[in-house]
């Protein structure tokens, strides 16, 4: 049967910007099926905050609207484009949250709009925990012992019968939000109480604790005809207790036999069925007792999710675009498979490989939370390996990380007696650093059993963690490292870089392992991930490297253009470079036969349908040089692209291109020239361009110097660093004094060194600056200014994580044009050739320059989608040796640029979003949210409207819950500030707002005739009379707006008390003054009325005809 | 430590391929027919599968042995595989149920097996040349007389002197030498039975029986040997009977007393029911011809299209031979292509096509109570998407009324296929 014709458009929404839980998987299979609905013909109507995604470029749909994810808004673009259909199922637990609100608001029935993919009784089956109970036991499958609480009273009583400890889940969070293992009473308060607050019904569920359990998933699918397929088995290496997007995973599973392995399968097919979802994919995970084989069901998504994203990155059996085959009817056995092209897609695919995903963590950017590893996702990324075994995946997954500490390693003795009994006590709590803490336990003589007992990691894991340890043995045992010992290290996953340092070859020893084993012929060979274990021939070239012995990679006549991706997300390393890295492969793609490279199974470039041939490998010298010699005997090679990946692919540059790599774009030589701060420094020199006076420092005399030359407060950094990791504002010498004594601590720890390898920068502090970014283009010759967006909180915040406006808002086109010769100076003086971003900073008339990067940018995607030119696109032409000139006379690039945007131009907000509610200190409060110099942010969001206030006032409502019109606002702000608060407090009361202030603040407001009234600081306790104090309002959800600025250096406690209730609350918090002004003109534009929604292709239609009658005129 | 691990082992096909491993199992020599199996759990069933005889088996699923040997998965008394080759056996085994590893077992029951080889390249070897004949050798039986290994090309000669498969007969090689009898099971325990069946063990799995006696069925097993006197003799005169030929090795051309049999259970009128070789003697029986597959289906992820209910399900396969019987169409079967006008048995559908690549996967008769697939709805290894089949069984013995077909599923009109092979 073929697709329903009676669906002629279709509304899909995605998921919002990336946050912890919910990242680039959604925009991989929203992309996919935007992709799949348009090849079916119909009008595809998408909507997405998140400009940083692929599936947001408009020619993956007829109308794209980058708007806030609120009922409001959705019933306006429902009503405006009247879709047949809503998709709710690929955009994650956002869409699915959204359709159900716009369900129960009645927009579905008055528009006339059918739910494809899911329908509301199956989620609420799938999703509500008591009818999920009956469904399993229906369906012949057990659930956890568990009760469902509505107050925290209830929770204590039904403790006496399940008994500590217990997990508490929220009913209808995301990513385990707010969920938990409450031990004690204390806990179970605690974890209750937040749990309550974060679940939509006000309802958790209390269950027995199945603790150190095996654990598993399934990926299903189901058509209309009742066809259902079981795509994947998950296991987790990490036993229950860990949330599987934290966990070690492996696919297939490991350690079940037949029997076992279909009974899970039995189990899920019912529960698939039994609950109802009719048309596409759901995932349901398993916990088996490890003794005697009980199984119990834990949960089920009735939508595509981030398993699925991996699941589909693992088999080759793309979920989210077959589900959106299967929501507009067709069924399995109508869908070809993609990669056999000869056999249909209702079957279950076969693996002869082993995959593992090692998630990616980010504490080092919230030193005071607590570490543990929970029910609730705490990770920010993850890297996928495949390999011909276990041990070959998972090391190269463990490299894949691109993280210090997260790799096995055999350094110095093993532990030992009561350091191990320690060791062996620290591997029971799990954190991101268990697996390397048990394979040092394993290499210390801990046997299986015991580490089994502390951990719960199947004794099968184990071995093969002793395995690599074994294998590490004989390499630094071997007199000399013949083809045999090498051989076996490679086939277990060790790194050349791993291999040397075992043999002690110092720091070129890597390089000489490599000679050693190409002189010896071990060299990977590249299989096909093929869905079928080689039974039909695959036409998709998926590879992954292996040490065995044949290769799969096909002769080629075309020239490749190989493009490096950016391996897992991080803090500051997110799905913005994915983006990048996808454009330039689809533009290249015309020309050239593209090769992608990349670890990350969320992103869109890891799709097999993306790029001409992908390898599905570490990012790392070695994996990366395999790779390029392959596709060398594969056919001629152009070269390799290594500047939109972001830091990891940049940092590879000058190796690869030593090694005799052709590095497209900007050489490694001028790359290094904007990162070295001297050589930096004359290029600024040379062009006359002012820079905060600055130093450099290896230890803590030369950098005590260089600040009291430059005058504090300094901006303290480590060089080469993205997302401004370990960055810091200084404000006087004791401050400096911790912070070069913490580097060079942690320098110690790692290398042994008592000097830092590279070296601290320091730059005079700029107060009270504007900060500008801009991203441009340049081919040599000409610079092509790509957007220059105004930072709406001053110089000192992250820009990644800075609101920022484009085109700016306060200057003025002499100023426009002073940034655009600069950037032209810097960018000859670099040598770039390519995309290139510069932070300046504007202080009293001078623009002074903060940074420069020669590579794609974050802020790329949000200048492409607020200009509707295609940067990433225009930066690889550039990269393969096309004008500017040649694309703007193809059309590539228009004739105008970023800057010298007409007025009548819409203007774009990026609003960031912060992961603070995340992470939890030890005790359980909330970390500490104001904003620094390091980047804390996981994702963004753009307003995108006719007036600043208004874009502003959006990018609140899809950053977060929105700005709110009345109710109470407090103010506590730095004596610094205080002066500069008067006047848009004074328009908050105007609009109706009640405003709080603690003494000192107040009486600032009162004297200026603004009614204030006084509530008592944190410190000050409850009153006589029980007097709240104003973190007891905020908790009790009485105030609406927060407006705190940290005071300095002195007692911090009480704005940090502040700030984490309000987080923690949920309420919108304000710390600069300039972000409250724009706050306010966002409650303004909102209460002049309801948002009008606009599709980029709309404005880039207005655009074209603002252009055509400014021609005429 | 290199020298801790197990000595060197070589597989040679009869077209000179050769690959060099590690010894795994027990040492010696093993000859057989080379064939892949692309199923990721479920070794203990595949070693101990009949049909596997003379067979050597290539594991695609890298992992092998991780959870043991345990004593309720095996499908017979004995591994049949001849050979065994895997890419990384476990050095440790984790499941609740098992009781020894895998390598002792191989050991325990003489099986010679190879391991870190590039399964996925003999895979895909076998997949553009088809199946083929090869060896393993290892311990003394690799070395010469002054203990220097084999020179290839001496073992390439042995491997090509063992007997081809095609033209085999192994059934009774693999066959119960005793009748037996299993019981109703489980909420049938101690019940009448709803249906007596006499299954005829041409290599039969222990699970075919145990499906049938979890439905309340008394399942005779018999001999390869019987006669249809046996046959009769073992069914109740009053009551569901059925008959019932299993899954087996070999070339099911040469399998002429089973064909026999079948033709006289069909001309008795008994409801009758076959799985895999069973599939494929119904189709011999029936007049059809059978052939060998280029490398066979052996997996327990195949798509599979019952035409009787348009549903799709995910089955277990393994089989080398085919039927060859007209795949859209309902047909009359032939019978006897010399005597063109004998249409005894009526009309035929392939009710069962296999949807990776058009493959008969099972026979309908349209006119006679007689159906059969070719895969594994017992299902062990594998998913139990197809116990269905048993049900039907069950229902075709209780009303003896062909199964039923919806107008429609097939191409019209009927043709008569001739016979072939």
């Amino acid at each position: 049967m073929p697709r329903r014709t009676d669906i002629r458009s279709v509304l899909v929404i995605g998921s919002g910007p990336i946050v912890i839980g919910q990242a680039a998987e959604f925009d991989y299979s929203g992309t996919q099926a935007c992709r799949v609905l348009k090849e079916e013909g119909l009008r595809v109507v998408l909507v997405n905050s998140n400009p940083a995604t692929i599936m947001t470029d408009p020619e993956f749909a007829d109308a794209t609207y980058v708007e806030p994810i609120t009922t409001e808004v959705l019933t306006s673009i429902i009503a405006k484009e009247r879709p047949d259909a809503l998709l709710p199922t690929l955009g994650g637990q956002t869409a699915l949250n959204a359709a159900i609100a716009l369900d129960e608001a009645g927009v579905l029935e008055k528009y006339d709009v059918e739910l494809i993919g899911a329908n509301i009784p199956a989620i609420q089956k799938g999703e509500d925990r008591q009818r999920f109970k009956d469904v399993v036991e229906k369906c012949g499958g057990e659930s956890a012992r568990s009760v469902i609480v509505h107050t925290v009273e209830e929770a204590v009583a039904a403790a006496e019968d399940l008994g500590y400890p217990m997990v508490v889940r929220p009913s209808f969070t995301m990513g385990g939000l707010g969920s938990g293992f409450a031990y004690d009473e204390t806990d179970l308060r605690r974890i209750v109480g937040q749990g309550l607050h974060y679940s939509p019904t006000t309802e958790v569920l209390l269950e027995e604790s199945i603790l150190g359990w095996k654990e598993y998933e399934l990926e299903l699918m189901r058509d209309k005809n009742d066809n259902v397929v079981v795509v994947c088995s998950i296991e987790n290496v990490d036993p229950v207790g860990v949330h599987t997007g934290d966990s070690v995973t492996v696919a297939p599973a490991m350690t079940l036999t037949d029997r076992e392995y279909q009974k899970l399968r039995d189990i899920g097919i019912a529960v698939i069925r039994e609950v109802g979802v009719d048309t596409g994919g759901c995932n349901i995970q398993f916990a088996v007792n490890p003794d005697t084989g009980r199984i119990i069901v834990i949960e089920m998504n009735p939508r595509v999710s981030r398993s699925s994203a991996l699941a589909s990155k693992a088999t080759g059996f793309p979920i989210a675009k077959i589900a959106a085959k299967l929501a507009v009817g067709y069924t399995l056995d109508e869908i070809p498979n993609d990669i056999t092209q000869v056999t249909p897609a209702s079957f279950e695919p076969t693996l002869d490989y082993v995959v593992v995903k090692v998630p990616r963590f980010a504490f080092e950017k919230f030193p005071a939370a607590d570490d543990t590893l929970t029910t609730t996702m705490k990770s920010v990324g993850e890297a996928m390996a495949l390999g011909r075994n276990f041990t070959e995946a998972l090391g190269k997954a463990l490299r894949s990380i691109d993280k210090a500490g997260v790799q096995f390693h055999w350094d110095g003795q093993p532990v030992a007696g009561a350091e191990l009994d320690e060791l062996l006590e620290t591997i029971r709590r799990p954190t991101e650093k268990r697996m390397v803490g048990v394979q040092q336990a394993l290499r210390a003589g801990a046997t299986i059993e015991q580490v089994f007992e502390a951990t719960g990691i199947d004794p099968w894991f184990l071995d093969q963690i002793q395995l690599m340890n074994e294998v590490a043995a004989e390499v630094a045992d071997a007199g000399t490292l013949t083809e045999d010992v090498l051989r076996r290290a490679k086939r277990h996953g060790l790194s050349d870089a791993q291999v040397a340092r075992l043999r002690g070859m110092g720091p070129t020893g890597e390089q000489s392992v490599r000679e050693i084993r190409h002189a010896l012929g071990i060299r990977p060979v590249f299989k096909t991930v093929d869905t079928c274990a080689a039974e039909f021939a695959a036409k998709t070239p998926y590879h992954y490297s292996s040490y065995d012995s044949e290769t799969e990679v096909a002769p080629r006549e075309r020239e490749a253009v190989i493009i490096l991706g950016s391996g897992p997300n991080r803090i500051g390393q997110g799905i913005e470079f994915d983006y990048s890295c996808v454009h330039a492969t689809l533009t290249l793609a015309e020309k050239y036969e593209t090769v992608m490279v990349n670890c990350n199974p969320e992103t869109v470039s890891t799709d097999y349908d993306t790029s001409d041939r992908l390898y599905f490998e570490p990012l790392t010298f070695e994996d990366v040089l395999e790779v390029y010699q392959a596709e060398l005997a594969a056919g001629p090679v152009k070269g390799i692209i290594v500047q939109l990946g972001g830091q990891t692919p940049l940092s590879l540059a000058k190796r690869l291109q030593e090694a005799g790599l052709p590095v497209l774009g900007t050489s490694p030589d001028a790359i290094d020239a904007a990162e070295d701060r001297g050589l930096f420094g004359e290029v600024l020199v040379e062009a006359g361009l002012p820079a905060p006076a600055f130093g450099t420092a290896r230890s803590l005399g030369q950098a005590v110097d260089v600040a009291d030359r430059i005058g504090y407060p300094v901006l303290v950094r480590p060089s080469y660093v993205l997302g401004g990791r370990g960055m810091e504002i200084v404000y006087d010498r004791e401050q400096l004094t911790t912070y070069v004594e913490r580097a060079l601590a942690d320098a110690a720890a790692s290398s042994g060194s008592t000097t830092l390898a590279a070296p601290l920068l320091i730059d005079r502090f700029l107060d009270d600056a504007i900060e500008i970014d801009v991203d441009a283009l340049y081919d040599g010759q000409d610079l092509f200014l790509g957007g220059v967006m105004e930072h709406i909180e001053e110089a000192g915040i992250h820009s990644g994580d800075s609101a920022c406006v484009l085109p700016p808002v306060s200057l003025s086109e002499a100023e426009i044009e002073r940034i655009r010769r600069s950037t032209e100076a810097i960018a000859r003086g670099v040598g770039v050739r390519g995309l290139l971003n510069v932070q300046y900073a504007l202080v009293s008339d001078v623009l002074y320059v903060l940074e420069a990067n020669p590579r794609a940018s974050r802020t790329v995607p949000f200048v492409s989608k607020a200009t509707g030119v295609s940067l990433a696109k225009a930066a690889a032409r550039v990269m393969v040796g096309e004008s500017i000139a040649d694309l703007r006379a193809e059309g590539v690039l228009p004739e105008h640029d970023g800057g010298t945007i007409d007025l009548g131009a819409p203007l774009a907000v990026k609003e960031a979003v912060l992961p603070f509610k995340r992470f939890r200190t030890a005790d359980g409060h909330v970390v500490d949210t104001v904003l620094g110099p390091e980047m804390r942010s996981t994702g963004e969001v753009m307003g995108f409207d006719a007036d600043f206030p208004r874009a502003f006032a959006k990018s609140q409502a899809a950053a977060f819950g929105g700005l709110p019109t009345s109710g109470r606002v407090f103010v506590s702000v730095a004596d610094r500030d205080k002066r500069s608060v008067v006047f848009p407090v004074k328009r908050l009361a105007d609009l109706g707002f009640e405003i709080l202030a603690t003494a000192g603040t107040a009486q600032v407001f009162v004297r200026n005739g603004i009614p204030a009234t006084v509530v008592r600081k944190f410190s000050q306790g409850r009153g006589a009379d029980g007097e709240p104090t104003i973190v007891d309002l905020i908790t009790d959800g009485e105030v609406d707006l927060v407006v705190n600025s940290p005071s300095g250096q002195g007692a911090r406690a009480d704005g940090y008390e502040i700030r984490a209730a309000t987080t923690a609350a949920d309420k919108p918090i304000v710390t600069t003054v300039d972000q409250l002004a724009a706050a306010v003109q966002g409650i303004e534009a909102i209460l002049a009325g309801p948002f009008t929604v606009a599709s980029l292709q709309e404005h880039t239609e207005a655009t074209r005809a603002r252009l055509e009658a400014a021609a005429r005129a | 430590m290199t020298g801790t691990q197990p000595a060197p082992a070589v597989l040679v096909l009869e077209d000179g391929t050769a690959a060099r491993g590690r010894a795994y199992g027990a040492r010696g020599t093993t000859l057989g027919e080379i064939v892949f199996s692309t199923g990721m759990t479920g070794y203990q069933e595949t070693l101990t599968d009949p049909s596997y005889h003379r067979q050597i088996v290539v594991m695609t699923a890298p992992h092998i042995g991780n959870t043991g040997v345990n004593d309720e998965d095996p499908e017979s008394g004995k591994i049949w595989v001849s050979g065994w080759v895997v890419r990384d056996p476990a050095r440790r085994v984790s499941s609740w149920r098992s009781s020894r590893t895998l390598d002792e077992e191989l050991a325990a029951q003489g099986v010679v097996g190879i391991s870190d080889v590039d399964t996925r390249f003999l895979t895909r070897h076998l997949r553009e040349l088809g199946v083929m004949r090869a060896g393993i050798f290892s311990g003394d039986d690799l070395l010469d007389a002054s203990g220097r290994e084999l020179p290839v090309a001496d073992l390439v000669e042995r491997v090509r002197q063992a007997p081809l498969m095609a033209g085999a007969d192994l059934a009774r090689e693999v066959s119960t030498t005793t009748a037996y009898t299993v019981e109703p099971q489980g909420e049938w325990a101690g019940k009448e039975p709803v249906a007596t069946v006499v299954a005829v063990d041409l290599g039969i799995k222990a699970m075919t029986p145990a499906r049938l006696a979890e439905r309340g069925v008394r399942v005779h097993v018999l001999p390869q040997s019987s006669t249809f006197e046996d046959v009769v003799a073992a069914l109740p005169a009053e009551g569901a009977v059925g008959v019932f030929f299993s899954n087996g090795p070999g070339d099911p051309a040469a399998a002429t007393h089973e064909v026999e049999l079948l033709r006289r259970v069909l001309d008795a009128g008994i409801p009758f029911f076959g799985i895999c070789f069973g599939n494929q003697l119904l189709g011999r029986a029936l007049g059809y011809g059978t052939y060998k597959l280029g490398y066979g289906h052996r997996g327990i992820n195949q798509p599979v299209l019952d035409r009787t209910t348009g549903k799709v399900e995910v089955t277990a396969h393994n089989h080398g031979f085919a039927v060859d019987a007209p795949v859209d169409a309902v047909s009359t079967a032939p019978y006897d292509a010399e005597r063109t006008d004998d249409v005894r048995y009526g009309r035929v559908v392939v009710a069962h096509v296999g949807l990776n690549d058009q493959v008969v996967e099972g026979l309908t008769c349209l006119d006679i109570p007689a159906f059969s697939v070719q895969y594994h709805p017992e299902a062990a290894a594998g998913p139990h998407d197809s116990a269905y089949l048993f049900d039907r069984f069950v229902e075709l013995m209780s009303t003896r009324t062909p199964v039923r077909v919806p107008a429609g599923a097939f191409t019209e009109p009927a043709v008569t296929a001739s016979k072939e092979n």
